[in-house]
């Protein structure tokens, strides 16, 4: 008993207070940061990409596809290629994902995330999620994991994981969409009640990410469904998730 | 001669390995009675095939490696499973890959494909009703499909079903092989198997790795070990309901893996790792800070786990649940920390070690395990506190000396004709590359062998005659990958 207590003293609090301007590491890579300027078309990082993610003339990455491996900066002799530590990258628009020279900070803060209404109506006080890994290689569904933890404590604002699609107000998919996994998802899918919502979790599940070229994946679901929050990462950090989440249910 | 012997991290010329007619070398194979780590087949032409076996003789840090051609006609051999059953899981592998069937082998079922075509083993009386649970989880976790066979509430007999996670990585590698598509094969062994993938491919294109990479690359993996066996004591203890566990676990991983984001810049060291040693320095600054993070986290989880070993309504959860015997662990050939648990010594950073492991001298500690699920959380703790004490000693090193570069950007082209192996310790046991190149020197084949493919017959055996309420303590306990088995 008195070792339980001292266990939890010696714990004190460790949830993160304000969750929307909780800092992250310098090192940590995050929104792309271009100079088109610096470009002398030598092609080396689009040789390194593995997801296909970046484009020249003009210097664009989408972050759908992007792995965040940091590849082409360390290829890069001229500096053209940066990554800050922004970690808010979740977006209502896939296009938005797509990122150029001229997308600050600021200016992706603006656009990214387009608040409805009827959204923040019916889940902006609670939302709880199904979550489905197509195929995901267990690096996001860790994360997922990590914002139920002391730490994070995503379950303050409401949000959860619920064991049933029944209970659930909306899907997260994380993973490529093997084709052995395309049914279930669908099933789970049509098992979750109206109104709800479908998130795309991760650079596997918004684009294939380096699965892209498989032959094993069925990405169909994706053609049939409206999706209504994509979040880039590979995986996703946590604090990208609850933000995302938070940013599209309450409109802050 | 029948087979070719060689060490961890080597190549091997193709024609340099003995080709056998399929009895005799099924002779050999239940002669010498090692331990299969590799069991694959590779179109060899004409509507043949060759199978290539490796098996590994841990006592001397041998593999032993030999090969067969099946030709177009001949699609049937007597299976090896019927002699030595650590063999049903690669023969399932090879036969649904290239359709030359194992005669008699005992549970000859799909493994990653045809899944409608799956029967499932069924048992039939008054009493006994079967739970059928997944693809989908109650969870957060990867998919696949659980048959319970019960009696009331005691499991009789599991039946697990997967192949939801396959992506087809092995041809994807084949096509086009990076360290990111290395990094995930299995997300929660990111550096265990970009390492294995680094190492071949070091192995194919002659490139020497500097020491500091090499002790960076170490303390990556050890630092991995640590991260997930302090998640997975969380996660047991949430099954038990001990929630003080899962908070204060959760909260101690979350000091590795940030620790990890410093190192590499993503909190399970994606980007790290790469052919020719790793893309990032750790400066003395760096390192002062991790040491210190570090000895918390051994304090936090010694605290911890000491505290709940007293606690008798813990231990009457852990003990005796979930129990595989020794016996059957070595019949079926569990690998890594799940035999370990039962008392089998096995483990691939002392039996095949590589050179920065062995220059550690590190001594080798025995477990003496029950095989049950108190057996597998007090090894992850034995196991957590030693890794995090051998990546506070590379810390130290790093910060006195080994200044050199980290990273050699030769890049040279693959030898032609050539086999390569690598196996790393991950996390859950042996991580084994293989990596095959054609007369041109481009890959031709690619093998993948994570330990989870041994395993989760381990676990199906663990749940016998347990209730079916302790499947998921049973489950944590072993925490084996769904992805790095579907691949
Ligand atoms: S960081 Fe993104 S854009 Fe750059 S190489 Fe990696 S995947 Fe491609």
């Amino acid at each position: 008993m008195f070792d339980t207590l001292k266990s939890r003293i010696y714990q004190g609090n460790q949830f993160i207070k304000d969750i929307k301007n909780a800092p992250m590491r310098e090192q940590f890579r995050g929104l792309p940061k271009l100079c088109n300027a610096n470009c002398n078309n030598c092609k080396d990082c689009l040789n390194v990409c593995p997801t296909g993610a970046l484009k020249l003339n003009p210097l664009s990455i989408d972050m759908g596809k992007c792995t965040f491996c940091g590849a082409c900066k360390n290829v890069c002799k001229t500096g053209a290629i940066d990554f800050t530590n922004f970690y808010k990258l979740s977006t209502t628009k896939r296009e938005n994902l797509i990122v150029t020279e001229d997308m600050t900070q600021e200016e992706f803060s603006k656009i990214a995330i387009e608040v409805r209404k009827e959204i923040k109506r019916v889940f902006g006080k609670s939302l709880k999620l199904r979550q489905v890994s197509a195929a995901g290689c267990n690096g996001c569904e860790m994360e997922l994991n990590a914002c139920s933890n002391v730490n994070f404590d995503m379950g303050r604002f409401g949000i959860d994981f619920v064991a049933s699609p029944r209970h659930a107000d909306g899907l997260v998919i994380t993973g490529p969409i093997s084709k052995n996994m395309a049914y279930a998802l669908e099933d789970c899918y049509k098992s979750t009640p109206d109104p709800k919502i479908v998130v795309l979790c991760g650079a596997c599940a918004i684009s294939g990410g380096v699965f892209q070229q498989s032959s094993e994946l069925n990405r169909e679901f994706l053609e049939k469904y409206p999706i209504d929050l994509y979040i880039a990462g590979c995986p996703v950090h946590p604090l990208t998730f609850i933000n995302g989440i938070l940013g599209f249910i309450q409109g802050k | 001669m029948n087979w070719i012997k060689k060490k961890n991290n080597t190549k091997i010329n193709i024609n340099d390995i003995p080709t056998l007619k399929i009895n005799d070398l099924r002779e050999e194979i239940i002669s010498l009675n090692k331990r299969p780590i590799g069991f694959f087949g590779k179109d060899w032409g004409r509507g043949s095939t060759k199978l290539f076996v490796i098996l590994a003789d841990d006592e001397n840090a041998d593999l032993y490696v030999s090969s067969v051609i099946f030709e177009g006609s001949e699609k049937e051999y007597e299976s090896l499973t019927q002699v030595i059953l650590a063999f049903h899981i690669f023969e399932r592998e090879f036969y649904e890959q290239f359709g030359i069937k194992p005669l008699n082998h005992p549970w000859l079922k799909p493994l990653r494909k045809n899944q409608k075509d799956y029967k499932f083993f069924e048992m039939e009386g008054e009493e006994v009703h079967q739970v059928a649970v997944g693809p989908i989880h109650a969870g957060v976790i990867e998919p696949g499909h659980f048959r319970f066979m019960c009696n009331g509430e005691t499991v009789y007999h599991l039946e697990i079903m997967l192949g939801y996670q396959n992506r087809g990585v092995e041809e994807l590698m084949v096509k086009h092989p990076t360290n990111q598509m290395a990094e995930s094969i299995c997300g929660d062994s990111v550096i265990a198997h970009n390492l294995a993938y680094s190492k071949v491919m070091e192995i194919l294109k002659n490139i020497k790795v500097s020491k500091r990479a090499q002790l960076i690359r170490t303390l990556a993996l050890e630092m991995e070990r640590a991260a997930i066996h302090i998640g997975d004591l969380g996660a047991i203890s949430g099954d038990i309901a001990y929630l003080m566990g899962a908070s204060v676990f959760g909260a101690t991983r979350t000091l590795v893996i940030n620790t990890m984001l410093e190192f590499s810049g993503s909190r399970f060291g994606r980007g790290l790792v790469r052919v020719g040693g790793v893309n990032f320095d750790i400066d003395n600054e760096k390192i002062e800070r991790a040491i210190k993070t570090l000895t918390k986290v051994e304090k936090d989880v010694d605290r911890m786990v000491k505290t709940m070993l007293k606690n008798t309504s813990v231990m009457s959860r852990l003990e005796k649940t979930g129990v595989v015997s020794q016996e059957k662990a070595r019949e079926i050939g569990l690998v890594g920390m799940a035999a370990r648990a039962c008392g089998i010594v096995i483990d691939s950073r002392f039996d095949f070690a590589d050179e920065c492991f062995k220059n550690l001298a590190l001594p080798r500690k025995i477990f003496k395990g029950k095989g049950d699920v108190n057996a597998r959380f007090q090894l992850r703790y034995q196991e957590t506190m030693e890794s995090l004490s051998i990546a506070k000693r590379i810390l130290e090193m790093l910060k006195n000396g080994f200044k050199e570069e980290v990273l050699n950007l030769n890049n040279n082209s693959l030898c032609a004709d050539s086999l390569a192996i690598s196996i790393t310790e991950g996390w859950r046991g042996e991580i084994v590359h293989i990596a095959l190149t054609d007369m041109n020197g481009t890959l031709s084949r690619y093998k993948i062998k994570d330990p989870s493919f041994n395993n989760w017959y381990g676990l199906a055996l663990a749940v016998r005659n347990n209730g079916v309420s302790d499947f998921p303590l049973c489950n944590k306990s072993f925490n084996l990958s769904y992805c790095g088995n579907d691949l």
